[in-house]
């Protein structure tokens, strides 16, 4: 029996799609477009091809209150990058200590790193800002960094990860004469592989969508990521250039977007499983 | 689960762990005291010296009336971010799960969006419902209300609410979808043979067997609500017009960063700590629910 | 090939006492296999020799050198997995590579022996794959190899056989013995099945709650054990017990049921009235018209022999082996050849030999 087309489903997922995609394409559309013309209200939703030249126009002059784009992104992208990376390699040292060693206070270490899920940044907000300034961290790109890459959820995933390793890969890699920092380069983190590949999506996200974060300790322009830059950008009280604004919107979406979907399979099967 | 062989020794391990520990301690438990401290005490107005007051700075915080006001709001927005987002998700996950054509591209097509910032959510609201610019926003005031979020309270209040929703149901939608593919087929089956149907079979079978999913994420979604909104809201109304889209995180950030007002946002940093230990709690019963079940 | 002596070994975990002391001297080349039922101590035995666990006292003399100290890298033994263990992410060359990589080896004699174990366990066409593209019996070959290809002074068997089906288990179990015989490695290997365990050692050691009951080749454990755990642990069905006392000054046992038995190596040392267990085996019980009655409760047909199972007058179990079918009986008289009497002590279980 064929099964009949189920109308009903498609409709839904359909509407779903143009949910996230109606914004898109709109913010693509309209960048295209004069900014007069966009002000005046008298936006298409066909893109105008020859209006194209704004995106080199913002990546090289940035716009009204703003520097270039091609800076921001690249902020962004080296903050997200060394908070994923950052993230991953302290995270996986730890889980392997807490997982594959035994030593006074070690579950007093696996709480201490656990418990830090129950203080984000907004319930340490000015004491926070007293720390960076006192060392001097504020308003330099470490600072934008460093503090973020403790991570409680990243080491739970991986203590969970190498939990689950079976006892005797390790015994037989001892056997073939394998220590402690040969077995976690030949064995565990080949094993691990998916794990922190959807780890790096999960945390190269988190990065690139900071905005708390560099907006307390990052006031230099020079430091302005994407996503602070474009908020910048629609501040402003007047002369909003919205087709600016709109290419901003795109190019700000597309490097993260682009990574999950890339690596969409393990992205969504590493944030499932993560979170038994 | 206790491990049969280990490595030997002990300081290997206290280095690997030493990274973790010492950007832990320096960056959340020293600022944590501190603001617990402060919270406790209040200094001179030239700020020379601290004196010890008890909760008076919270019995302080909890007679403005604004304050309490900014809770009740919190509490409503938190509520009415997790009921929309995970009511469109849910719906949308089950039928994602149905066995129908194209359906590796429609969940692809509902799974990018967790890519997108929260204030991103705000920027790309802004250019749909912008009175002037926005198409939505245009059509709003043609059709004769009287749409300007920049100047009604409501209407900023609705549109926080929707941005904010808007961009958590690709995460609802990933956990939901992952939640009803582990529920078994020949469950489905046993209920089919049962003669249960449509939407009986999903009340009576599926939606029990989904729960504990639901409770993990009515959780996340209230701790993202409360704290990680705030990049929406902030870039869509600053917590205005008046205090109209003011949520507590809004209001700790405006108190202390912007008008140093340190007494008052220590204190109320204390307030939402408790907030969020008592979310995560809750989590990780659910997530204990989650894993037996 | 290396002698291994064990000295004494001991293990506890905690105030739990797992092994007793163990005394064990293995002849180079030896296959000896620890059998024993599970939580008898036999995988911490394994393990100690391996270098995973860390003896409480004692000493494990590899090669005249005492490893116990040493890491599990630095003692020079292989040892195959029950679940083998694979790396799962290495193809099979690798797997077998590994331990010689890290042993500094270079490239043509890594490739060198890895080909040549591979052409031993036939192998050779699958030394690109991964070990879940592999079958049960490959994966098994591939973890044989991984432990042939160190050339070790020692083997270690922890259970291979078990996580395969039936059929496989008897090939596999061929080959484990032509292999080592072959190679004449120095062999630990741990089992709980007494067909493995006669069927592959040269010597047996039999553990029981931590010590050490019988150490004795298989034959010898089968027809002369040392005790009544022994006695029923090896052999299938098991051996039959019968409470008895010494009676005739010493040349004879009289069965609680009345029968008199006398021995026939010589009497037994004792007063008369000594209380003895005696023990049969199935197959060794034969019917005779002036013997014990027994009531059929079961009979099992294994094709060329029929397992009865009965009770005899007081209640007693009793199963007897017999050759062709037996469909239909309901009762027999059975008597005890003396020649196949097990003599035990009823205290202390221990064997009563003559004397």
């Amino acid at each position: 029996m064929r099964p009949r087309t189920d109308w009903l489903a498609h409709f839904v997922l359909i509407l779903g799609c143009v949910l996230f995609v109606a914004p898109l394409w709109m913010a693509f559309a309209g960048s295209t477009q004069s900014a007069g013309a966009i002000a005046r209200g008298q936006m298409s939703l066909l893109p105008n091809l020859s209006g194209l030249g704004v995106y080199g126009d913002v990546l090289v002059h940035g716009g009204p209150g703003v520097g270039p784009v091609w800076h921001m992104l690249l902020i962004s992208a080296s903050m997200a990058i060394a908070i994923a990376v950052g993230k991953i390699v302290i995270s996986v040292l730890s889980a392997y200590a807490v997982a594959f060693f035994r030593f006074p206070f070690r579950m007093a270490a696996f709480w201490m790193i656990f418990l830090t899920l129950m203080l984000p940044v907004e319930v340490r907000i000015i004491p926070t800002y007293t720390v960076m300034s006192d060392l001097g961290l504020i308003n330099t790109f470490p600072g934008l960094t460093v503090p973020l890459i403790a991570s409680a959820t990243a080491t739970l995933l991986f203590r969970q990860t190498f939990t689950a390793i079976p006892d005797e890969l390790m015994e037989a890699a001892r056997m073939d004469g394998a220590g402690p920092w040969r077995f976690l380069k030949d064995i565990v983190i080949p094993v691990s592989a998916a794990n922190l590949a959807a780890l790096f999506v999960i945390e190269f996200v988190y990065g690139w969508n900071q905005f708390l974060w560099p907006l307390l300790v990052a006031a230099n322009p020079n430091l302005d990521t994407i996503v602070i830059g474009i908020v910048k950008m629609i501040g402003i009280d007047n002369a909003i250039e919205w087709n600016k604004v709109m290419a901003t919107a795109v190019l700000a979406l597309l490097p993260p977007v682009g990574v999950v979907l890339l690596m969409q399979r393990w992205f969504v099967k590493g944030l499932t499983e993560g979170d038994k | 689960m206790e491990r049969r062989t280990i490595f030997p020794g002990w300081t290997l391990p206290a280095l690997l762990l030493l990274p973790q520990l010492v950007i832990s301690f320096i960056f959340f438990y020293w600022p944590a005291a501190q603001a617990i401290w402060s919270s406790l005490t209040r200094e001179d107005p030239f700020g020379l010296s601290a004196q010890f007051v008890g909760l008076e700075n919270f019995a302080d915080l909890f007679a403005d009336p604004l304050y309490v006001a900014t809770i009740w709001r919190t509490l409503f927005f938190c509520a009415a971010v997790a009921a929309l987002s995970l009511g469109i998700a849910l719906l949308l996950a089950s039928f994602a799960d149905r066995e129908i054509r194209a359906r590796g591209f429609y969940r692809t097509m509902l799974i990018w969006p967790y890519a997108i910032a929260s204030a991103m959510a705000a920027v790309l609201w802004i250019l749909l419902l912008h009175p002037q610019i926005g198409m939505l926003g245009r059509a709003l005031v043609r059709a004769g209300l009287n749409w300007d979020y920049q100047l009604n309270g409501a209407q900023a209040l609705l549109m926080v609410i929707i941005a904010s929703a808007w961009k958590q149901i690709s995460y609802n939608f990933i956990f939901l979808l992952a939640g009803l593919q582990s529920i078994p087929k020949t469950v489905i089956e046993a209920a089919r043979m049962d003669g249960a149907k449509g939407f009986h079979r999903f009340r009576t079978i599926i939606l029990p067997l989904l729960m504990p999913t639901v409770y993990f994420l009515v959780v996340v979604n209230l701790v993202y609500a409360a704290f990680d909104a705030f990049g929406t809201i902030w870039a869509l109304t600053q917590g205005g017009p008046g205090k109209s889209t003011e949520t507590l995180v809004v209001k700790v950030y405006r108190d202390g960063v912007v008008n140093l007002d340190l007494g008052s946002s220590a204190a109320q940093s204390v307030v939402l700590m408790a907030g969020v230990i008592l979310l995560t709690a809750l989590q990780f019963r659910f997530l204990g629910k989650k894993t037996t079940s | 090939m290396a002698s291994l002596v064990l000295e004494d070994l001991r293990k506890s975990f905690g105030a739990t006492a797992v092994l007793h002391g163990i005394d064990l001297t293995l002849q180079s080349g030896e296959m000896l296999v620890i059998v024993g039922a599970s939580g008898c101590g036999k995988s911490t035995l394994l393990r100690l020799v391996a270098g995973l666990e860390v003896p409480t006292a004692g000493r494990i003399i590899l090669d005249g050198r005492d490893v116990a100290p040493l890491d599990p890298a630095a003692r020079d033994i292989a040892m195959v997995f029950q679940n083998y263990a694979l790396y799962p992410h290495m193809s099979v060359f690798d797997n077998m590579a590994y331990g010689l990589r890290i042993r500094g080896l270079s490239k043509a004699e890594i490739a060198r022996r890895v080909g040549d174990t591979a052409t031993l366990l036939g192998l050779e066409t699958l030394l690109q794959r991964r070990p879940r593209q592999l079958s049960g019996g490959q994966r098994q070959r591939v973890a044989m190899g991984r432990a042939i290809v160190r050339e070790p002074k020692l083997f270690l068997f922890d259970e291979p056989l078990s996580n395969l089906d039936a059929k496989l288990r008897v090939t596999m179990r061929a080959e484990i013995r032509r292999l080592q015989r072959r190679m004449a490695v120095t062999s630990l290997y741990v089992t709980h099945d007494q067909v493995e365990a006669m069927t592959l050692g040269d010597r047996l050691l039999v553990l029981h709650q931590g010590r050490a009951v019988q150490l004795a080749t298989p034959m010898e454990v089968f027809e002369r054990p040392a005790d009544t755990y022994v006695a029923g642990f090896i052999g299938a069905p098991s051996m039959n017990f019968l409470p008895a006392t010494l009676s005739h000054g010493g040349t004879a046992a009289t069965l609680d049921l009345g029968l008199v038995r006398p021995f026939a190596d010589g009497r037994r040392a004792g007063e008369d009235g000594r209380k003895l267990i005696i023990g049969i085996r199935p197959e060794h019980i034969v019917e005779a018209a002036d013997g014990l009655e027994v009531q059929i409760d079961l009979v099992e047909p294994l094709g060329s022999e029929t397992v009865l199972i009965g009770r005899l007058a007081n209640g007693d179990m009793l199963s007897v082996k017999v050759a062709g079918r037996a469909q239909g009986m309901e009762s027999m008289r059975v008597t005890f050849p003396p020649a196949n009497l097990h003599v035990f002590d009823a205290q202390t279980g221990l064997r009563l030999d003559p004397g």
